[in-house]
């Protein structure tokens, strides 16, 4: 893929959108809770890909991954651009910004953990399956199913920074929306 | 440890003398009556965290009838229990106990808090509109040195929009039933499943894929050999591969796109939807990157659909003309909304349709279904005339003449109008539409416009 859109192969960079604009997307959905903006950080990643398709290392991890924190850069600095702006105010961005990075590592946990864990995480979570389904689905006992999903949250826990977790995070969320 | 062990009511089902009691508000809250999806957003609703205020969960007075658990069992559910995944009862057990066990209390918390870390991975609905402008910002600032051909873009955009929905509706709808209509002579309507609709665009589309020299639909990509026990790997596997291969091999499929369609559902009726769908996606992206390659000179190479024939940049626009129509298809039968293609694209659909119809009329009156010419010219000479205005985006206006394919049509030789919105015609053209039904302002040679009117519904095919 990087090779063909070294060589300015505009259906490899059809292709590429097609694999990956709703991952950037989402992401820098996530980021800025705004559809506008959203749109703008993908025109913004991909032109930067197609520019410069050299910027990929294979030797940092997977194109995916290397695109999500890509998306990641852009998103956060486009907020931090809205503070200069005077849309938001500094703690406001921080906030947003640390939230996006915990959202970030929670991701790559998620996806770098073992596949045992995540897969129950998958079925609790998004198929919203009691353990005791979620175990025969997975043909293991009710013990390993607890014990998988107690320990796949142990993981993704640890992406808040000691500072994301007061006794009430709600209380110091900032509001969402950039006005 | 602490405490009688297990009560035998709460491993199995979790129903012991815990149906009793009251259930509690937040549990039912997490998971719907219904088991309808609850809000779970990152943070979620704080009443609905106790763990942070573990004085407000249940009434101690509910707590006596509960099936007892002890230490090492309710630290076990924890996680269950953040994710709202276990037994009423055990939810209130664990609730119970983090009034009074601050290390469990702590730890529920943090795992509440980290399922807020999970989300729904990607956004569904993405603008299909902001694949083009993504493409064309990129392009702004670095133009392609292989272009994909003009032609080729819609049949990109509109592979890119099918590929969308399908992406939206997920895995449960590849039996979902589909009205597929065109019309012989009447109209005609089967019904085949998304997944068969899918099949189709692609044994049709394979028709351009030989012609340009991509191997079949199953190039390109790994395919699962369902019909192939213990296949995966060794030697006999490569055997099962290499038959597969050589049983999907164009060769021996008809070329006919009917006949076509109907020898690859044969083929692949074993192939999970989500195959399918990779097969088709795989080889239009094939298809675009492979046109990209050809140079001008291939947009005039025949596509041969066998009873005709059409270059292949016109065989470009009738495969993303058909992936439109078979996307509206799919998405009528699913409810969905589906939005014709960018005007641009739209224009150059009509376009194909309107330069089509003059043979289509021929055709016709070879098989007595029109009536003969009022008068024989030679190629080019000037002749009666066909006035197609097509309104709304994409539209335009089309000469059509009406006394030979090869006559020239003009202003001067006007003999009728046909005034229709381009949607009305799409779906005359498709076949969707009685040609007398069609909604179209007519004046003129009423003879000529129902030939005409007729010719383009005689245009749609399965």
């Amino acid at each position: 893929m990087q090779q063909r859109l070294a060589r300015g192969e505009e259906a490899a960079l059809a292709e590429l959108y097609d694999r990956y604009a709703s991952l950037v997307h989402s992401l820098a959905h996530r980021v800025m809770d705004d559809e506008e903006a959203a749109d703008l950080i993908t025109r913004e990643v991909f032109g930067y890909i197609w520019e410069n398709p050299d910027a990929y290392d294979p030797k940092f991890g997977s194109l995916r991954s290397w695109i999500a924190s890509l998306t990641q850069r852009h998103a956060v600095s486009q907020l931090r651009q809205y503070e200069h702006r005077g849309r938001s105010t500094a703690a406001e961005v921080e906030a947003r910004v640390r939230e996006a990075n915990t959202a970030a590592r929670a991701d790559f946990i998620v996806t770098s953990m073992p596949a045992p864990l995540r897969a129950a995480l998958e079925l609790a979570y998004r198929e919203r399956l009691d353990y005791r389904t979620a175990a025969a689905g997975l043909g293991v006992s009710e013990d390993e199913a607890r014990r998988r999903l107690r320990l796949g949250l142990q993981m993704l826990s640890t992406a808040m920074e000691p500072a994301d977790q007061p006794a009430h995070p709600l209380n110091t969320r900032p509001p969402r929306g950039l006005q | 440890m602490s405490g009688p062990a297990y009560h035998d009511g709460g491993d199995g089902n979790g129903r012991g003398d815990g149906d009793d009691t009251p259930r509690v508000p937040f549990q039912r809250e997490q998971r719907g009556p219904q088991g309808e999806p609850a809000q779970r957003g990152p943070l979620g609703d704080p009443a609905r965290l106790p763990a942070g205020e573990p004085h407000s969960a249940p009434a101690p007075s509910s707590a006596s009838a509960l099936p007892h658990y002890d230490h090492a069992t309710l630290k076990s559910l924890l996680g269950a229990w953040a994710l709202s995944a276990c037994s009423s009862d055990e939810s209130l057990a664990v609730e119970v106990h983090l009034t009074d066990c601050a290390s469990c209390a702590e730890e529920a918390l943090r795992l509440r808090d980290a399922v807020g870390l999970l989300h729904q991975e990607e956004s569904l609905d993405l603008d299909p509109l902001l694949r083009a402008r993504v493409l064309e910002g990129c392009l702004g600032r670095r133009p392609a040195r292989i272009p994909v051909p003009e032609w080729a873009g819609p049949y990109d955009a509109e592979a890119a929009r099918l590929d969308a929905l399908l992406r939206d509706l997920g895995d449960g709808y590849w039996s979902t039933p589909v009205e597929m209509r065109w019309f012989d002579e009447v109209p005609v309507s089967r019904q085949f499943t998304v997944g068969q609709v899918i099949a189709h665009l692609t044994a049709v589309d394979s028709l351009v894929a030989r012609t340009i020299g991509l191997p079949g639909p199953s190039a390109g990509g790994p395919v699962p050999f369902a019909d192939a026990p213990g296949g995966s790997g060794g030697s006999g596997g490569l055997t099962a591969r290499a038959r597969f291969w050589r049983a999907r091999g164009d060769a021996e499929l008809p070329i006919e796109p009917g006949q076509r369609t109907e020898a690859h559902w044969s083929g692949q009726k074993h192939l999970p939807g989500a195959t399918l769908r990779s097969l088709w996606r795989e080889q239009s992206h094939h298809l675009v990157r492979t046109v990209s390659f050809a140079g001008s000179g291939a947009s005039e190479i025949d596509v041969d659909y066998g009873p005709f024939a059409l270059p292949l940049h016109d065989a470009f626009l009738d495969r993303a003309f058909e992936c439109w129509l078979h996307a509206g298809d799919i998405a009528d039968a699913v409810d969905y909304p589906y939005e014709p293609p960018a005007p641009r694209h739209l224009n150059r659909m009509i376009d194909l349709a309107a330069r089509l119809l003059p043979s289509a009329l021929a055709d016709r009156r070879r098989s007595g279904l029109a009536e003969p010419p009022s008068q024989l010219l030679p190629a080019g000479a000037p002749g009666r005339s066909l006035r197609l205005e097509i309104e709304g985006d994409g539209g335009g206006n089309w000469y059509l003449p009406l006394d030979s394919p090869g006559a020239a049509a003009s202003p001067e030789g006007e003999v009728a109008h046909v005034a229709m919105d381009g949607q009305e015609f799409c779906q005359l053209a498709a076949g969707h539409l009685q040609p007398e039904h069609a909604a179209a302002g007519k004046v003129g040679d009423r003879t000529a416009i129902y030939d005409v009117l007729y010719a383009a519904a005689s245009l749609s095919r399965l």
